[in-house]
């Protein structure tokens, strides 16, 4: 399905939701990637917002974004319980393994790496999030295989 | 010999291998002959357990863990009587000592069962408190709750029941639930755990709520963070109406409660009840004043019950077994159990669910087995980000808000982070400065730049320059957001700066 009908839809989906700006900007950005910054006027309109409005809500929202980012997003939680079992260190491994920073992609369009506060692992910290998946207990010799299966996983697709 | 086979399904047993064991033990078990069947159940919160495989034979259920896929095949093969001779060999968890020094209410079904089956739900209690409510008069529910003692369990502890009786009370027809289902604090995941494992429970609770308050309609508010969570309790409401639990003529009364689970975009500060409310309205998580009180101007301007997860959860157990049970538990003004996750640098990190008023050397004593590292325990921080680190003498503290906040700590959501002592406590005071300045919803300048200046300030304390003159700055800077932060993120992260400054002040020389 192209952008526009998409958008449509998901539009007429979420038009009559109490609250709906958010759900909707969530589904935007599940079948896209991110929000187009050309789809904020729509969805302003439909949802009784300025522009401006909507994309405040975006900018405020660490999850929202209006460019695409990298095919997978590896967060690595930085929070106290992770920190106090050996976080720090994955905070640096992840960077240096990627070479990118928190907040970059890599360069072949691959991996985006985030920090995130908290994946509710802290029974076994660290932990960290690659996608919909979290691993924990981790160290850093844990997190290079993981690395190395994101790329693998692509090959496959 | 028919068996069943439990092998947890939820998100920190999953992160630590579950799958993988599940896999392996579905392999080993096609190649045998004898009937088997493996249940993906929920996690009992014995983390440092997981991945755990329990196997029922005849009605006895035991346990074995932590496993590595490599484990399963010779598990299995063992005859009942050979099993106690395995290493990973527990026993029965409830005999477990881990869980017999436990007393679990609101975790009672945690992993016992496959989440989402509505018979086991059923055949443990399952929706009797509901039962109960649908004959009671809205007054009398809040009444139960209001003597049952029950405190918000999200931080700040106010009384559940006079927080309901205020929306019974506010007029109008239109009223919500909503549930802070946020969980944003390190070292939290028991409303994960409660979510993931027992999510009839929630929904249990937040029915009886609506019927208590009046309100027909309600919101679970799930950080983005816990999609496993997510996908839980979106199929269990979708089946809790489909078996006319939720909906309209909820069992078969004249009573509608209407459920909806909303995803949050990554934000702590959206923890925050109005923050939360304003979100849940489409804006930014920006903070409200109060008053007015959510609980009479709240979300969409409607009288609105704001509770975390453990509190609503906590609501089937007191209607069903009654209000003097419960808070017969407990102690002072802090009834019932409290739900403590032990976390950071800890050998057996997990949820313990006690009565209030041990002291958390004793919990840590008899359920936490020391550090991970090994190393000596040298900080704890209690009750999340904004709690305090406490040093050791002050872990004779009775597990009381009370006599937490008297000692200048707080419980908070129940969040226990231990570090060892090879923790930098200077460092831990900056990420307090820097996860508020990141954090902040932006209203007030005191959090917003004063978190920012803290932070640098922090930076040139570790640098060891002009130490008396930036250790006075930070001393002013925690005063100012302390007295002019609009809520309690800017108004306590001076909390665990200052007393990272007052207990460990080695750090900082
Ligand atoms: C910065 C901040 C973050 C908070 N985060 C949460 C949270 O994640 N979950 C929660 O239940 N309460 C959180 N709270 C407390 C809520 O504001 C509110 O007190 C609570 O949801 C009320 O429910 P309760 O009475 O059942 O605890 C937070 C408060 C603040 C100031
Ligand atoms: S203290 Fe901070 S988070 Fe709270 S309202 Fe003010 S700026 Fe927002
Ligand atoms: S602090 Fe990292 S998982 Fe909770």
């Amino acid at each position: 399905m192209d952008t526009e009908r998409l958008l449509a839809q998901l539009l007429c989906q979420y038009e009559n939701t109490p609250g709906g700006l958010l759900p909707l900007l969530h589904a935007v950005q599940e079948d896209l990637g991110y929000v187009p910054p050309e789809s904020i006027p729509a969805i302003a309109e439909v949802m009784n917002l300025s522009a401006a409005e909507v994309h405040g809500v975006i900018s405020f929202y660490h999850d929202l974004k209006t460019s695409p980012v990298g095919r997978h997003t590896l967060q690595v939680c930085a929070a106290e319980s992770c920190q106090a079992a050996g976080g720090r260190a994955l905070e640096h491994a992840a960077q240096e393994q990627l070479g990118i920073g928190f907040g970059e992609t890599t360069d072949d369009g691959s991996v985006t790496l985030e920090k995130v506060y908290c994946l509710g692992n802290c029974a076994c910290s660290p932990s960290v999030r690659i996608d919909n998946e979290t691993y924990a207990r981790l160290d850093a010799t844990g997190l290079t295989a993981l690395i190395a299966n994101i790329g693998q996983g692509e090959g496959a697709s | 010999m028919s068996q069943r086979f439990f092998i947890p399904r939820d998100t920190t047993a999953v992160a630590v291998g579950a799958n993988e064991v599940a896999n392996t033990l579905a392999a080993v078990l096609s190649e045998q002959v004898s009937e088997a069947t493996i249940v993906r159940n929920g996690s009992r919160g014995a983390f440092w357990l997981e991945p755990l495989m329990e196997i029922e034979t005849q009605g006895e259920r035991v346990g074995f863990g932590p496993l590595f896929p490599e484990d399963v095949a010779d598990i299995v093969a063992l005859s009942p009587a050979d099993r106690t001779e395995h290493p990973k060999y527990l026993g029965k968890l409830e005999e477990h000592p881990w869980f017999a020094g436990q007393q679990r209410l609101t975790f009672a079904r945690s992993g016992l069962d496959d989440p989402l089956c509505l018979d086991a739900y059923l055949s443990r209690h399952g929706f009797d408190g509901l039962e109960h409510a649908l004959h009671l008069p809205p007054e009398d529910i809040v009444d139960e709750v209001t003597r049952s003692g029950l405190r918000g369990r999200g931080g700040a502890a106010f009384p559940a029941g006079i927080k309901w009786n205020t929306v019974l009370q506010a007029a109008g027809d239109e009223k919500y639930i909503a549930c802070n289902a946020d969980e944003g604090d390190s070292g939290t995941f028991a409303d994960r755990l409660l979510m993931e494992s027992d999510p009839y429970m929630l929904i249990e609770g937040m029915t009886i709520a609506g019927l208590a308050v009046g309100a027909q309609q309600g919101y679970i508010y799930l950080r983005s963070e816990y999609p496993h969570a997510w996908e839980v309790m979106h199929t269990a409401i979708a089946k809790a109406e489909a078996a006319g639990y939720l909906g309209e003529g909820i069992c078969d009364s004249d009573r509608q409660f209407h459920l909806e689970l909303r995803l949050g975009a990554g934000s702590y500060i959206c923890g925050e009840e109005t923050a939360m409310l304003e979100s849940l309205e489409g804006r930014r998580g920006v903070v409200r004043a109060k008053p007015p009180l959510p609980a009479i101007e709240g979300l969409f301007g409607k009288p609105t019950v704001v509770n975390n997860v453990l509190t609503l959860a906590a609501i089937p157990t007191i209607m069903a077994g009654g209000a003097e049970a419960y808070a017969a538990l407990g102690q002072g003004r802090s009834l019932g159990t409290i739900t403590l996750q032990l976390a950071g640098n800890i050998k057996n990190g997990g949820l313990v669910e006690v009565p209030y008023g041990a002291t958390l050397r004793a919990v840590l004593d008899q359920f936490g087995g020391g550090t991970r590292s090994g190393r000596p325990i040298r900080a704890i921080q209690v009750g999340g980000p904004l709690g305090a680190y406490l040093p050791e003498p002050l872990w004779d503290t009775p597990l009381d808000y009370e006599a937490f906040a008297a000692a200048g700590g707080m419980l908070g959501h129940g969040g226990v982070v231990v570090f060892d002592d090879t923790v930098d406590m200077a460092q831990q005071a900056r990420f307090a400065m820097a996860f508020c300045a990141e954090e902040s919803c932006g209203k007030c300048t005191p959090c917003r730049v004063g978190s920012v200046r803290g932070t640098e300030v922090m930076d040139r304390i570790i640098a060891r320059e002009s130490l008396d003159e930036n250790m006075a700055l930070l001393d002013d800077l925690c005063e100012t957001m302390e007295l002019g932060s609009l809520c309690a993120m800017g108004g306590l992260t001076p909390n665990p700066v200052r007393s990272a400054l007052q207990y460990f002040p080695e750090d900082f020389a």
